[in-house]
């Protein structure tokens, strides 16, 4: 199965000027892990917020490509989001759910993906095109699409339950949100 | 006769005057799950080239969108009803804990003959919850306050770094209709 410790480093490997949000708990350890960056906006709270403030931010900067990078957990808190990004499906929104089916910060509790919940099937039914990650030849073609993205992209990528250690990036909000928006010019 | 629009429906004057406050101060985004005392302004905020607007699943999530928006270098205003408000407290953190701004625009229910007796509730306590998440509270009760309200609040919001709800009273909104239905 995908590392997903490695995966997002390939994600994040020959980032441009994207600008990333990760959502709380272990994608943004995963984000961190892959470098530090000022255009990195790490959510620690606010579940179900990664994806619609990448939809907010995507609709803002048409001009630059928005990867969320976020958990099955709090895609599924946020589910209704998905629906809500249909009406705009802006060129230039990506978001990527690393699927362990489980809920990692509290305790690996099972998410409703082990049962079989399919995202990417509900990102289809949105009307947003949408793949599903299983391998490493499947990953290099995602990281390729996000490189020349021009259409809303969902992806599942599913991982192993790994339990990494956790690496910290910034916690206090004000100082993402300046430091984010001084890197962005906005 | 059931197509007849509901009295709150139509669009009221004070609602092109908030439009015009919402213009003047440099909003371009506006999400709503809809209202029907929001749906003059509604109807007037989707004819307007200027502004984006986005229908909301939930209205937790245009906290969210409204976040993100800012982040990007765009103002907007997230419109509701009451009862709505209750879906959003643990997203209001986000504008907290970041001090993004945030502007709100809640049409009351449960405080003016109202019918719905499911409105109550959270109606009763809107303002409540919201102070008690930190959001800044004002609240129009005429019309003629409408816009001058509506623009205090946003430049608070954006010059501020708050959030801020602004409150406008049932009896402003104009009753439904219940007994033709």
């Amino acid at each position: 199965m995908l590392d997903r410790r490695q995966v997002v480093q390939n994600l994040l490997a020959h980032r441009t000027d994207q600008l990333i949000i990760s959502g709380l708990g272990a994608p943004t350890y995963d984000v961190a892990n892959a470098g530090d960056h000022p255009l990195n906006f790490y959510f620690w709270g606010a579940m179900g917020g990664s994806v619609p403030c990448g939809l907010g931010l995507a609709l803002t900067q048409p001009s630059r490509n928005v990867i969320v990078i976020t958990g099955d957990g709090e895609m599924l808190m946020g589910l209704g989001s998905l629906a809500t990004i249909a009406q705009h499906r802006p060129a230039n929104l990506a978001v990527v759910v690393l699927d362990n089916e489980r809920y990692g910060e509290t305790g690996q509790q099972d998410s409703v993906t082990a049962s079989g919940v399919a995202l990417d099937e509900i990102a289809t039914a949105c009307g947003i095109k949408a793949l599903r990650i299983t391998n490493q030849t499947e990953l290099d073609d995602l990281v390729l699409r996000l490189s020349v993205l021009n259409e809303t992209l969902f992806s599942v990528v599913k991982v192993a339950n790994n339990d990494y250690s956790r690496i910290l990036p910034l916690r206090d909000g004000v100082e993402i949100k300046v430091r984010f928006k001084q890197a962005l010019g906005s | 006769m059931a197509s007849q629009i509901e009295p709150d429906q139509l669009v009221h004057d004070w609602q092109k005057v908030v439009i015009q406050a919402f213009l003047d101060r440099q909003i371009q985004q506006v999400a709503f799950v809809p209202d029907g005392g929001l749906k003059g302004l509604i109807e007037l905020c989707q004819a307007s080239e200027k502004l984006t607007t986005t229908v909301l699943t939930s209205e937790e999530e245009g906290i969210a969108i409204m976040a993100g928006a800012w982040l990007g270098g765009q103002r907007g205003v997230l419109l509701m009803q009451s009862s709505g408000v209750g879906n959003c407290l643990n997203m209001l953190t986000l504008s907290e804990n970041c001090r993004i701004p945030l502007v709100m625009l809640v049409t009351m229910r449960g405080e003016w003959g109202e019918f719905v007796p499911w409105q109550i509730p959270m109606g009763r306590r809107t303002k409540g919850v919201l102070e008690t998440m930190g959001v800044d509270v004002y609240r129009v009760e005429t019309a003629d306050q409408a816009g001058p309200t509506v623009s205090a609040g946003i430049e608070h919001a954006f010059q501020s770094n708050r959030a801020v709800a602004i409150l406008l009273a049932q009896k402003m909104i104009g009753q439904k209709n219940w007994g033709n239905k």
